[in-house]
């Protein structure tokens, strides 16, 4: 079927989110890493001594460790990492405004239908009224229930005991190449603690933080979920994440205590030049239940496990995610679940989409140590591939010591088929609307589980993306 | 009634690209503004080829000849142009779309007709949803179900009946719309496609069908025999009936004579 010409001008084949802006950052270090680097980090954060001893050792980790040769190609990455800069503080005070950003940007963002708070931060034009208007009602409620919700800086200097309890104790630097790389440079990111039995109706989102440093290549994050406590946090959202940097690396920790709940929601879309390489992982105890809802668009290539530890009797891990690949893209993702202690159960649900030269891997891993009794396991990935050249790959991995434990796995993989199209296009669609639609019927059980504003921004982005699948 | 043809076919010759072989041989046809057509013919004799000619199926060529609906070609047009033009075909095995709940897609069928930067009333599509439904006495309910995921036969049937009323066709077209159904599922379609024609009597319908029994419901103006790719016969619904009694077998001699 012939192209769809309203889609050319939209350059979808180029970053088009991407902008930049001329803002001069107040420090910054010398390309490449070394020891003085990361000294200068801890400096310039003024941290305590143990801190900066924990760096200096993740530093010899990382330098220890050799790259990885599964997953994605990463053989150009030392290029990108002798080129980039490991510390960059952004001005303190925004000086951008909102008639600064550019037209183009704007119209994305109003396309997408990002609210108008969001948007401004988006652009790093810095909190507006409103959103500072809802914060500050969200943090009064989280400040009478005893909730923290700071920047991973102020978590280290205004808790410094939680802190240092719990840092680096689900994820320790010495757990692969790029957690220990994190672990020797991070900054940025939040740190939460949510005290036992607090129940949060309300996400918390990383967007409201006040005066937030940007996410930052290396961002850290630390949460600590009470003893039957309730809480949802959402890193991101489905705008594009603008970045002149070629690499992300993050960490997440998050511990679940006995009988609480907690979800943990990203979706992220990276500029089509980045390698972006996470780690986050939770501790899930006694009768407790974590669950990752975590998508990924964009990226050149992504490598991301959300994993649970289920440590305690009877708790239960969900991992649902979402990839996007597009053109010359690759997503290696999916999910681990280790089981450890009896009756515990996880699903991990997976579900990718591979446009045009787009590559879609999923990777996971299902672990049950001997001892954990009766532990349930199921594992769905699904794939839906738009192009011909579209691809896509399945490593399920599983290692099973107990007997009496139950473990499923099944993998689908569809293609956007003719019969389709044209039955779409036969009740008045076109093109670019029916893929579309099929896609969105394709990720609904997971967008489902979204919050509304993120369902339907995700869905927009599906529906600009599709545009430039036609043609 | 109108004597202007809604749909003229003329000369119309078809085949599956890369297979040099036609399948339409020289199709001709004329359907004017509320008429019902039936098309009969035994299997591989192109009749269903020629609904998705008409509805612009990607598998099929047309190779000479014309489609004109009210004076505009048709095989110039895409299939959702068509579809906005007034053309419905109700497919013969229509396709599972997962995920994708039947309301959701009427919507996104009533959004793509409008023009850009119009957004569809959401309450003024629910009340057009129900209202249809409630026309056709289906439960509303099943409007929430994904798209032919899972569905039986029967919902199938009565999923393309509902879109046809929701979209409201000039030209509906029935591609083998009765095969494999059991006799609660004709009716299903029958009643839904007579309630529409009562509605809206300009509704054209052409009827492709291997067997006579749908025609005792959905009575057609015109019944045409189609055999090797030709119509060969026209007539009233008497011819239908001749052919129940008879079979097909004196045209093929006739085609290959």
């Amino acid at each position: 079927m012939p192209g769809n010409e309203l889609v050319q001008g939209l350059g979808l084949d180029d970053y088009k989110f991407g902008f930049v802006t001329d803002s001069e950052p107040v420090f910054r270090s010398r390309q490449g890493l070394d020891e003085d680097i990361v000294r200068q980090i801890s400096a310039r954060k003024d941290e305590p001594e143990w801190m900066l001893a924990r760096r200096l050792k993740a530093l010899r980790i990382y330098e220890s460790k050799p790259m990885p040769q599964w997953g994605g190609d990463l053989s150009e990455l030392q290029e990108t990492l002798n080129e980039t800069y490991f510390y960059v503080r952004p001005q303190e005070q925004m000086e951008r405004s909102w008639d600064d950003v550019p037209d183009n940007i704007k119209e994305t963002f109003e396309r997408l239908g990002i609210p108008e708070a969001e948007r401004k931060i988006l652009a790093g034009v810095g909190a507006q009224y409103d959103s500072e208007m809802v914060y500050h009602s969200l943090k009064e409620e989280w400040e009478s229930k005893g909730v923290i919700f700071d920047s991973i800086e102020d978590g280290l200097k205004n808790h410094p005991e939680l802190f240092r309890q719990h840092f680096g104790t689900v994820i320790p630097a010495a757990d692969n190449k790029f957690a220990a790389l994190n672990s020797a440079v991070w900054s940025g990111g939040s740190f939460v603690y949510i005290p036992p039995g607090v129940e949060l109706k309300t996400p918390l989102q990383a967007y409201f933080r006040v005066n937030q440093e940007r996410l930052g290549q290396f961002e850290r994050t630390l949460i600590i979920a009470g003893e039957g406590s309730r809480a949802h946090y959402i890193e991101g959202c489905t705008a594009p994440v603008y970045s002149t940097d070629s690499f992300h690396s993050g960490v997440i920790e998050i511990i679940v205590n006995r009988d609480a709940r907690f979800r943990y929601t990203t979706i992220q879309n990276w500029s089509n030049n980045m390698y972006n390489l996470v780690t986050q992982r939770a501790l899930v105890h006694q009768g407790a239940h974590m669950e990752w809802l975590d998508g990924n668009l964009g990226s050149k290539l992504t490598m991301k496990y959300p994993s649970c530890y289920l440590m305690g009797e009877g708790a239960h891990g969900d991992i649902l995610s979402i990839a996007y690949a597009g053109d010359s893209q690759h997503q290696d993702t999916g999910g681990k679940v280790i089981h450890v202690a009896p009756n515990t159960t996880s699903s991990i649900v997976s579900k990718s989409i591979s446009k045009g030269t787009g590559r879609s891997s999923y990777r996971g891993l299902c672990k049950v140590y001997d001892g954990a009794t009766n532990a349930r396991s199921n594992v769905e990935c699904d794939a839906l591939l738009i192009n011909e050249t579209s691809r896509t790959d399945t490593f399920p991995y599983i290692e099973i010591d107990e007997k009496s434990a139950t473990v499923g796995h099944e993998a689908t993989v569809s293609k956007v088929g003719d019969e389709q199209l044209f039955y779409l296009m036969s009740r008045g669609m076109d093109e670019a609307e029916a893929m579309a639609l099929i896609v969105r019927g394709f990720i609904e059980p997971i967008a489902k589980e979204l919050p509304l504003e993120y369902a339907v921004e995700l869905n927009r982005l599906i529906e600009l993306e599709m545009e430039g699948s036609v043609g | 009634m109108d004597d202007t043809p809604i749909l003229a076919v003329t000369g119309l010759r078809a085949r599956v690209p890369g297979v040099d072989l036609d399948i339409l041989k020289g199709v001709d046809l004329a359907i004017r503004p509320g008429e019902i057509h039936a098309i009969m013919g035994p299997n591989g004799s192109g009749k269903s080829t020629l609904a998705k000619v008409i509805a612009g199926h990607p598998a099929y060529e047309p190779t000479d000849g014309s489609i004109d609906l009210r004076g505009e070609d048709l095989l110039e047009m895409e299939p959702d142009e068509r579809a906005q033009a007034g053309v419905f075909m109700a497919f013969q095995y229509p396709v599972e779309i997962p995920g994708v709940s039947i309301a959701n897609f009427l919507r996104t069928a009533l959004q793509a007709r409008l023009e850009n930067g119009d957004e569809l009333d959401l309450f003024d599509f629910q009340e057009l949803l129900m209202e249809r439904m409630e026309l056709l006495d289906m439960d509303v309910a099943f409007a929430q179900r994904p798209v032919n995921d899972g569905f039986s036969g029967g919902e199938k049937k009565r999923n393309e009946i509902l879109q046809m009323a929701v979209l409201k066709p000039s030209l509906a077209v029935m591609d083998e719309t009765d095969s494999g159904l059991d006799i609660d599922a004709l009716k299903i379609v029958s009643n839904g496609v007579n309630t529409l024609k009562r509605e809206n009597p300009e509704m054209s319908v052409l009827l492709i069908t291997h067997y006579q029994r749908i025609l005792d419901h959905i009575v057609p103006d015109v019944v045409h025999v189609m055999v090797g790719g030709r119509i060969v016969e026209s007539g009233g619904p008497e011819v239908a009936l001749e052919l129940e009694a008879r079979g097909y077998e004196e045209y093929r001699n006739v085609h290959v004579a």
